[in-house]
């Protein structure tokens, strides 16, 4: 693999990026609100949000298409945001692909090279490099239109890795192809970046593209990083409620704490009291959060949380069937392996929810 | 087979209507567009008196210097006025379309007002700004000691024209600028280019198709205008020979139909080159999830520099504007900077007299909207809802009076029914309706595309809604269709109504009597004699208001009716 990358000349030494106290505003509107972060060099980063939360802000502050009202973006220790966008080296992939229509792919990928004003020789070297990794040489006299969505979205990768970008960002930039090119895309897109040893931030809303490519996930949220760190991390050990909600499916139970000295427990309302590990701390105003496949229905295992309830629908969903289960006036939902021959549980039926205390997590908004 | 048979039945309730439809717009179209276009051609290939095919006319044309010599004219004239047009629109169009610019609505408006006084009434206020011994040239002699050839023989076409006409560049350079997609720009940043680079490799190419469609249509214009060379007497163009051979020499004389031809033939050329340049660079619009192109601030230094710009081109856009209203109030205004003293005696004088001119330009301006709009509406929806056969027809035919110059449409009619007579021995050509029809087709291909526009907006669902809860397809046009087109519509109108108020090429060749005569041609006698001169500056004062109030009074219609629909962008 280095071999190839090597000859084509394209791979760089990856950069760090630090972000330092940045607040960003449009007009009166707070969009970034003390912001902090570090990517590692070579790492594939995400930034996961909902939309409107910011994530595609700071990328754009990153390559220079907004202005921070504070704070500092450092890429390779060097603050960047006096830097017009056109002298940071910076490359980006729009959600669009913004490929140029009067230009043909070869010209669209020799742009950059051609503002940086190499050799011919160069530039044409340099373009068949960034076609070949892409795998688009043979189209590279064709005009973007005559492209589809998924060879445009490649035209757009090669357009940007051409120059040879200190780091790689990435905006939305599946959310242009259908399910099945995505699938595929999301891996070539690992690939390259593994190949190339770019730093790389790759902006979506989609939990699934960013754990199964990315390294480490930023959760964006109103302006502010709520959590950063592994996707297994992020799924395992949410520090808070809308971590917790926005990967992955999670139940949420409201409730008080009881109990005294060390033996302290957490009243759910509706019914049912789970003990509170050892050493586990509850937040104010913390509710009781766990996934739906900890949970269990019917005879629970030794040590389990007993929470009675009603089940409510069922949804039969292949491997498992998932249950909604009133408890007081909430819902949650219980995941149950499916076997062939297992008799499922009717609605209407009454069933105790079972969890063991120690996958259960208590967290704050 | 049977089945595949069943499916076109269904739409067969529809037909008669559609099909009566068609044939009344071919109608239409056949004798007031194409039978005297053809007739036009038809004359300048045949031989005088005999009728039988012949080029010799074409090599008489050739062979006469003053008719060369008033083809390259013609070229060297449209061309200049492309260039200075491009001058003022460009800067205009970039800065209120890329930067954060104070009044770039304000520039936008002005940019139109040119559109709505004929450029010959122009003409005249600007020999008195910029003559030889007009105000700016006075003063330079005062303070300078030379004088600038500004209006001298082309020089002045050239100048009134590209003031005139810059406003469709201005206005299709705009669209164009406005709707590229931000990441485009972003893109060429991100890869390093900036500045003029930026512009000239990505920008400038992404506007071009906008750019050159107003481009050529400038060059068409300008070549088959013919009151404002007219007016400042260079006669040795395409367009006023035409005119004077037809006047002067006689409908009989082959010369005029050959210039007629070949003028077609031009504004075909220059139509052709612009679609052949744009070809598969139909750049569509904004994409997903893109705005248009960001806007800039503007520094300190180009704050000065950009507005002191623009004041500079507007002062000179408004210039006849300026130079007409002072004309008109002006008791004496010769080799001085300024009138002697002002009156308003000139209003006086023309109210009388102008109200028949305001009656007619009304009647024949609204009867020509009102029939493209018909026209226009009706082609747009047999070309976009249905099938029939000959429906491209209509559209090719339609707009193809783009290419027919007003002075050869005149001259078409003259020629197509100046035989057929009333009963009462008056020539079919000299009644004022040929006038409100010649208006008509001329406008047409402008109120087609608006009419098109307006259709595309509206989802075909929202039809099949109607038809699907039991309205036939006329009752779905009147209650559906109709109704959500009527902005579209209305635009078509007033796009109509207020080019063809200020229309005269085509009205010059027919009118016969003073009585019949809309305020261009009112206008154009009055400014024939320097006595007439205030008098007449007046009476288009009086015009650019009316056509200004009409304009906007529909605007404030259409808007009001579009945010009632909750349409509104």
């Amino acid at each position: 693999m280095d071999a190839t990358v090597t000859e084509t000349g394209l791979a760089g030494s990856a950069k760090e990026i630090n972000i330092r106290d940045v607040d960003l505003f449009y007009g009166d509107l707070h969009v970034l609100k003390n912001v902090n972060l570090d990517i590692r060099p070579g790492e594939f980063f995400a930034f996961l949000g909902p939309s409107g939360c910011g994530k595609t802000t700071l990328l754009r502050l990153i390559a220079g298409f907004n202005t921070a009202r504070n704070g500092q973006v450092m890429i390779a220790g060097k603050d960047v945001l006096g830097t017009p966008p056109w002298k940071r080296d910076i490359g980006m992939v729009f959600q669009s692909y913004a490929l140029w229509p009067h230009l043909t792919v070869r010209k669209n990928v020799a742009f950059g090279l051609e503002e940086r004003r190499l050799p011919r020789a160069e530039i044409d070297r340099n373009v068949y490099a960034a076609l070949d990794l892409v795998g688009l040489r043979h189209l590279a006299d064709r005009r973007p239109a005559q492209l589809s969505g998924g060879q445009q979205q490649r035209v757009a990768v090669a357009r940007t890795i051409a120059i040879e970008p200190k780091v790689l960002l990435l905006d939305e930039p599946l959310s242009n192809l259908d399910a099945k090119m995505r699938v595929q895309v999301r891996r070539e897109l690992r690939d390259l970046q593994q190949r190339l040893h770019l730093t790389t931030i790759f902006v979506t809303h989609d939990q699934e593209e960013a754990n199964t490519i990315c390294d480490r996930i930023a959760v964006f949220n109103d302006g502010q990083i709520q959590q950063v760190g592994t996707p297994m991390d992020l799924y395992e050990k949410p520090t808070n409620l809308f971590v917790a909600n926005f990967l992955g499916t999670a139940n949420i139970l409201n409730g008080k704490v009881g109990g005294s000295g060390a033996a302290k427990t957490f009243e759910v309302e509706g019914g049912g009291v789970v003990p509170i590990p050892e050493g586990v701390g509850v937040p104010a105003n913390g509710k009781l959060v766990f996934r739906p496949q900890y949970a269990t229905l019917g005879k629970a295992a030794d040590g389990a949380a007993h929470l009675p309830g009603a089940i409510v629908h069922r949804e039969f969903l292949g491997a498992t069937v998932r249950y909604g289960v009133k408890i007081g006036s909430s819902e949650v939902l219980v995941d149950q392996p499916f076997h062939s021959g297992a008799s499922l549980l009717e609605t209407g039926t009454a069933a105790d929810v079972g969890l063991q205390p120690a996958s259960a997590l208590w967290l704050a908004a | 087979m049977t089945y595949a048979l069943s499916s076109p039945s269904q739409r067969v309730s529809s037909r008669p209507g559609q099909t009566a439809a068609v044939l009344v717009i071919a109608l239409f179209l056949g004798v007031f567009l194409i039978v005297p276009a053809g007739t036009v051609i038809y004359a300048a290939f045949t031989e005088k008196g005999t009728g039988t095919f012949t080029f010799v006319n074409f090599f008489d044309f050739f062979g006469t210097d003053l008719f060369v010599r008033s083809f390259w004219n013609s070229v060297y004239v449209s061309g200049m006025s492309v260039i200075w047009a491009t001058v003022l629109a460009l800067p205009l169009a970039v800065l209120t379309t890329r930067f954060e610019f104070r009044g770039a609505i304000v520039i936008q408006t002005l940019g139109f007002v040119p559109l709505i006084m004929p450029p010959f009434v122009g003409a005249v206020a600007m020999q008195l700004l910029f003559g030889r011994n007009g105000t700016v040239n006075l003063l330079l002699n005062d303070w300078c000691g030379f004088k600038l050839p500004f209006m001298d023989g082309p020089n002045g076409v050239i100048f009134v024209q590209s003031l005139h006409y810059f406003p469709f560049i201005l206005i299709n350079l705009s669209t164009s600028l406005r709707n590229i997609d931000r990441a485009m720009e972003e893109a060429a940043q991100n890869l390093g280019a900036s500045g003029f680079r930026l512009f000239r490799r990505i920008v400038f190419p992404l506007a071009m198709p906008g750019y050159l469609a107003g481009a050529s249509l400038v060059f068409v214009k300008v070549f088959d205008d013919l009151a404002t060379p007219l007016l400042l007497n260079v006669k040795d163009m395409l367009a006023p020979q035409a005119y004077l051979r037809v006047t002067s020499v006689g409908l009989t004389d082959p010369m005029g139909y050959v210039i007629s031809v070949i003028l077609i033939a031009v504004s075909i050329f220059a139509m052709w080159v612009s679609a052949i340049t744009m070809r598969g660079k139909d750049y569509s619009t904004v994409q997903r999830g893109g705005g248009g192109l960001s806007r800039r601030q503007l520094g300190t230094g180009e704050s000065v520099v950009a507005y002191g710009v623009v004041m500079l081109i507007l002062l000179l856009v408004l210039s006849p504007h300026i130079g007409l209203l002072l004309l008109s109030l002006a008791t004496v205004w010769s080799f001085s900077p300024l009138p002697d003293a002002f009156t308003v005696a000139h209003y006086g004088r023309v109210f009388g007299e102008s109200s028949l001119y305001i009656k007619n330009t009304l009647i024949y301006a609204s009867l020509a909207g009102l029939i493209d709009v018909v026209v226009g509406g009706a082609i747009a929806y047999l070309v976009l809802r249905t099938r029939i056969v000959g429906r491209r027809w209509l559209d090719w035919a339609a707009t193809s009076a783009l290419a027919i110059p007003g002075v050869v449409l005149g001259i078409g009619y003259l020629r197509t029914f100046y035989g057929v007579t009333l009963p009462d021995g008056t020539p079919l050509a000299t009644l004022w309706v040929m006038v409100v029809l010649a208006l008509a087709i001329r406008r047409l291909p402008y109120a087609l595309r608006a009419c098109y526009a307006a259709l595309q907006q509206i989802s075909e669902s929202l039809e099949e809604a109607a038809e699907n809860l039991g309205a036939t397809k006329l009752r779905t046009v009147r209650r559906i269709v109709l109704p959500l087109m009527m902005g579209g519509l209305l635009a078509g109108f007033v796009t109509s109504f207020s080019t063809a108020a200020v229309e005269l090429s085509a009205t010059l060749m027919l009118i016969q009597s003073n009585s019949d005569a809309p305020i261009a041609y009112g206008l154009y006698v009055f400014m024939q004699s320097p006595a007439g001169r205030g008098p007449g500056a007046a009476l288009g004062v009086i015009a650019v208001v009316m056509v200004a109030l009409c304009t906007l009074l529909s605007h404030y219609l259409i808007e009001r009716r579009q945010k009632a629909n909750g349409m509104a962008k």
